[in-house]
């Protein structure tokens, strides 16, 4: 059972490592985006400062939203899907391990840059792990959520613009909890609650977003 | 009777506007959507039934397996 | 897909006058009984109507605080109610469907969003035009306000993806799958919203109604929303008649109907 789960694994990440230019363009999308926002609102730091969590946060679902269409699509072009399904392998597996390798591709290089990006909008130094974590916690759910919605609109014309509309409506609660654990930490009244949030929100997910996502790889390739 | 007169009545203590909106806008959008049912209903009998002349099933009777296949 | 069709279709000729309420579950038994009560729902939704709309603007005394202005709320809440309630019903059919495997039952989750996603955008708009006198301001963002806000993304979300696919067997499963992730995530979102709100109590307006609501206030209220929900029965049931049509086109009595419609003009 495992073994099917390490296989699937290492199989997406060497296609991720061939085709590691979508890795870095995602990247780059995200670093972006966030320098986009001192041109939009003013260079003025307190400002800066304040909307900080809310840029990098609102940056990054964006990043994993438009990254989502690539954890299917190329399986259910040539077929690799539908011979996963046909196999006797529980689906929840091998999905988790495709939604797992997708995360690593995109979520991790996301929590990597992060903090960094966070000191070109002034954030406070002190609450730079707290972002970073909170990421962590919060970008796996972002995927896990995004493969029910990539799972729904496979192989459908303007699905992209349709995954967006599907999604973006339950990623509010993860940025609520994820931006709120950064705010609270800078001004000083502790992030606890908001992580712990975001740790069961995360354990939500990986129980039940498999089985939706499954049963949706199933009516999409039937 | 709460109302001293018909304009009373409309001027909704100075609110009129914003009730009277409210209402307006409610029932507007409750015909429309009973206007695209009825109009739906319509077209879908319409479209049906040039599909069945098309198939050459213009009576009753059940259509074959075959000429379903080709019209899909 | 044709096998599938055929298959079920034997299995409904088996029992088609069972004894019990499943028979109705046949397309060929609910299409007529739809369209048998349809008109009564509508007529009762124009009656209670106009006895709400009675009690709503001669019965209910004028509000202590608000004034007159108040008077949006027999339509603001019996739409708010509804949009909740028949996203729950959606989901409801959706998983009915999923389990049962009854196609009737995505048709009917299907029929019923538009409506919802209606009631949804009337509860935002009434919300917005009874804000701007008593607050001062067309939106805040208020929990309540913001989650009927998603509620109705949710509802788009849901009629866009089974209107863009074009196999109707997909289309239901999908719609059932993005209706039920959807019924799980309401309530998170209501809390997230709820804590963000709290957090953020940047306006500091207090929504909270008057404790003390008269009792023909409350009538009125409840009055409206028993109209709206005759209403939405009246107009799901009158939607679902021509879905029914369309998916049963192959079959014997969709063609008798098509042929007594055809006679009548």
């Amino acid at each position: 059972m495992l073994s099917t789960f390490f296989a699937v694994l290492r199989r997406d990440l060497l296609l991720a490592w061939r085709s590691r230019s979508d890795v870095l363009v995602t990247l780059a999308f995200f670093v972006i985006v966030v320098c986009l926002f001192p041109f939009g609102v003013g260079a003025e730091p307190n400002q800066l400062r304040a909307i900080a969590p809310g840029v990098l946060w609102v940056a990054a679902l964006l990043a994993c939203l438009l990254s989502l269409h690539r954890l299917f699509a190329q399986d259910y072009a040539d077929g690799t899907l539908e011979q996963l399904l046909l196999s006797s392998e529980p689906a929840v597996l091998w999905v988790l391990a495709k939604v797992l390798a997708f995360w690593l591709t995109t979520g991790l290089p996301v929590v990597a840059v992060a903090p960094g990006l966070a000191l070109l909008l002034d954030l406070e130094q002190g609450a730079l792990p707290v972002l970073a974590l909170s990421l962590a916690l919060g970008t796996p759910i972002l995927a896990l959520l995004g493969a029910v919605g990539a799972a729904l609109t496979l192989g459908l014309r303007g699905g992209g613009m349709l995954l967006a509309l599907l999604i973006l409506p339950l990623f509010v609660p993860v940025l609520i909890f994820g931006a709120g654990a950064v705010e609270a930490e800078a001004s000083g009244t502790g992030a606890l609650a908001h992580l712990l949030l975001l740790g069961g929100g995360l354990a939500g997910a990986l129980a039940l977003a498999p089985l939706a996502c499954a049963a949706a790889l199933r009516i999409s390739t039937d | 009777m709460q109302w001293e007169s018909w304009s009373a009545f409309w001027d909704m203590g100075g609110a009129g506007a914003f009730v009277w909106g409210s209402y307006g806008v409610t029932f507007a959008l409750v015909a429309l959507e009973l206007v695209l049912v009825m109009q739906r209903r319509k077209d879908t009998v319409k479209r049906l039934l040039r599909w069945r002349r098309a198939v050459g099933k213009d009576g009753s009777g059940r259509l074959g397996a075959a000429q379903l296949e080709s019209e899909q | 897909m044709a096998d599938g069709l055929n298959l079920e279709k034997n299995h409904m000729n088996v029992k088609p006058r069972g004894p019990s309420l499943f028979r109705f579950a046949a397309p060929q038994m609910f299409y007529p009984l739809a369209g048998r009560l349809a008109p009564w729902f509508a007529a009762a939704a124009l009656v209670l109507t106009a006895i709400g709309m009675w009690l709503s603007f001669f019965v209910a005394p004028t509000d202590a605080t608000q004034g007159e202005v108040y008077r949006v709320i027999f339509i603001h809440v019996p739409a708010a109610w509804m949009s909740m309630f028949i996203y729950l019903v959606m989901a409801f059919w959706a998983a009915v469907g999923l389990v049962m495997n009854t196609r009737l039952s995505f048709v009917m989750s299907q029929a019923l969003a538009p409506t919802g996603a209606m009631f949804c955008f009337v509860a935002l708009w009434t919300g917005a035009l009874w804000g701007k006198p008593t607050w001062g301001a067309y939106w805040v963002w208020d929990a309540r306000l913001t989650s009927q806000l998603l509620l109705l993304f949710l509802y788009f979300g849901f009629i866009a993806l089974t209107r863009a696919i074009e196999d109707p067997r997909r289309a239901d499963r999908a719609g059932a799958i993005i209706a039920l992730v959807g019924a799980v995530n309401v309530p998170i979102i209501y809390f997230s919203v709820k804590w963000w709100n709290t957090l953020h109590q940047g306006a500091s307006v207090s929504l909270t109604k008057a404790p003390s609501m008269a009792a023909t206030m409350l009538a009125g209220m409840l009055v409206m929303a028993f109209a709206a929900w005759a209403y939405t029965l009246a107009v799901t049931l009158w939607r679902v008649r021509p879905m029914i049509l369309e998916r049963e086109r192959h079959t014997e009595w969709v063609g008798e109907v098509l042929d007594r419609e055809r006679g009548r003009g």
